[in-house]
C-alpha cells in the first residue's frame, strides 16, 4: 500500500513540477535574480493551501496529527541553507526539481544529478568532523514548531495553540502570493511559452 | 504551457497536503545518499550489515540514528525511494504531454544561452558544480526545498524558517550576478 502512495503522490508531485515550470532552469534563475517571481507565487501560494487544510483537517479530526515530520534546528540548517542557495541560484535546479528536469529530456540535470550524488557522498565521508564542530547541536530546543500543536510530538516554541497559528501563517502565505508583483522590476518579462 | 501561479499553487499545495494526510511530509535529497549507499553497498558489501535489531554501517552517517539510512539502503523498495522514482515518471509524462523541452532547451537552458553563449560544456560544469554544493548544502541542512522549506514552513516548524532563510540569503545575490541577461 505505501509503495502504490509513493507512486501515486510522488508521479503527481513530479508531474506538477513540471506544469509550474520548476523544472526549467531559466524559470527558476529568473524568480532568484527577482526578475519573474509568478513561480514564487505558486510556491507561497502551495505552502498556504497545504498548511490551512493540514492543520484545518486536524482540528477537524481528519487529519493524523502523527503525520507531521518536524526536522531539527541547528547552526547547520542555517550554513546548508546558504550552501543549497548558492549551488541553486548557480545551477537553476534543487535536488528534486534537478530529478524532474532530467526526466524531460534536460542534458544538464543529469550533470546536476552527478554532481549531487557526489556532494552527498563527500557528507557522507566528511559527517563526523562536521559533528564534531557542533553546529549540528540542536538550537532553540530543537523539534519545535512555533506555536504548540496539540497532540503533537514536537514542543512549541510559543505557547500559543500551534494549529491556530498554523492556519493564521497560512492564511499570511496565501495573502503573501497575492501580493507578490510577477515582475516587480516592471521589465514584463513574459512567462515562456512552453 | 505554464500553469497559471494560482491553478498551479493550488495543485502543489494539495499534493503536500496529500502526502501529509496519507503518509508523511514530502522529501528528497535524503535519496541521493541512499542511492550513494546503494552504489557502494554493490562496490564494498561489507557497507551496511544486517544488525539483530536493524541495519547498520560502517559509514558514520548511514549509521545515524538507529541505522535508518541503512535500512533503506538495504531494502530500495521503500517508500521515499519510490517516491523519488516516481517524480521521474511523473515529470516524464507532463513533458511528453506538452511535447517536450525541444532539443535546444534539452541541449542548454535559455538563460545559460542568453548569459554565455551557445557553451554546453560549461553549462554541465555549472550544473554539475551546482549539484554537488546543493547536495552537500542539503545532507547538511538536513533537508532540501521540499523537506525543509516547504514541507518545514507548511508544518510551522522553526527550522524550515532558518533554512529558508540561509538559502534566499545566498540565492538571491548569486543569480543576480551570475545572470544578468535573459
Amino acid at each position: 500500500m505505501q509503495i502504490v502512495l509513493a507512486l501515486v503522490i510522488g508521479a503527481l508531485f513530479g508531474f506538477v513540477l513540471d506544469r509550474i515550470g520548476a523544472t526549467n532552469p531559466s524559470v527558476l534563475i529568473r524568480m532568484l535574480s527577482l526578475r519573474s517571481l509568478g513561480l514564487m507565487k505558486a510556491i507561497l501560494l502551495a505552502i498556504g493551501v497545504g498548511s490551512i487544510l493540514m492543520f484545518g483537517g486536524q482540528m477537524a479530526g481528519l487529519v493524523d496529527v502523527g503525520h507531521m515530520s518536524v526536522k531539527t534546528a541547528y547552526v547547520g540548517v542555517f550554513i546548508g541553507g546558504l550552501l543549497l542557495g548558492a549551488g541553486w541560484a548557480l545551477s537553476g535546479f534543487c535536488p528534486g526539481t534537478g530529478v524532474c528536469a532530467a526526466a524531460t529530456g534536460r542534458k544538464d540535470a543529469l550533470f546536476f544529478i552527478l554532481g549531487g550524488l557526489l556532494g552527498a557522498a563527500a557528507y557522507m565521508i566528511t559527517y563526523p568532523s562536521v559533528k564534531a564542530t557542533g553546529m549540528l547541536d540542536a538550537i532553540a530546543g530543537g523539534k519545535v514548531t512555533l506555536g504548540t500543536v496539540p497532540g503533537a510530538k514536537y514542543d512549541g516554541l510559543m505557547a500559543m495553540p500551534g494549529d491556530v497559528l498554523g492556519i493564521v501563517l497560512g492564511l499570511i502565505f496565501v495573502a503573501v502570493a497575492f501580493a507578490v508583483p510577477e515582475a516587480p522590476g516592471g521589465d514584463a518579462v513574459p512567462a515562456p511559452a512552453e | 504551457m505554464t500553469l497559471n501561479w494560482k491553478i498551479g499553487g493550488v495543485a502543489l499545495g494539495l499534493v503536500f497536503f496529500l502526502a501529509v494526510l496519507l503518509v508523511k511530509p514530502i522529501g528528497v535529497s535524503t535519496q541521493f545518499v541512499i542511492l550513494d549507499g546503494i552504489i557502494a553497498d554493490v562496490v564494498n558489501p561489507e557497507l551496511v550489515t544486517k544488525t539483530d535489531d536493524g541495519y547498520t554501517s560502517t559509514n558514520a552517517y548511514l549509521a545515524k540514528s538507529g541505522g535508518k539510512y541503512a535500512k533503506s539502503v538495504a531494502n530500495p523498495l521503500n517508500y521515499s525511494f519510490i517516491f523519488v522514482i516516481a517524480m521521474m515518471v511523473g515529470a516524464f509524462l507532463s513533458a511528453m504531454m506538452r511535447g517536450g523541452n525541444g532539443a535546444d532547451e534539452n541541449k542548454l537552458p535559455a538563460i545559460h544561452y542568453a548569459n554565455f553563449g551557445d557553451t554546453p560544456i560549461k553549462r554541465y560544469a555549472i550544473a554539475f558544480i551546482g549539484g554537488f554544493v546543493v547536495l552537500y548544502g542539503a545532507r547538511l541542512a538536513g533537508g532540501c526545498t521540499s523537506g525543509h522549506m516547504m514541507s518545514g514552513m507548511m508544518q510551522t516548524a522553526l527550522s524550515g524558517y532558518i533554512f529558508a532563510a540561509g538559502a534566499f540569503a545566498a540565492a538571491v545575490p548569486v543569480a543576480m550576478m551570475m545572470y544578468k541577461k535573459g
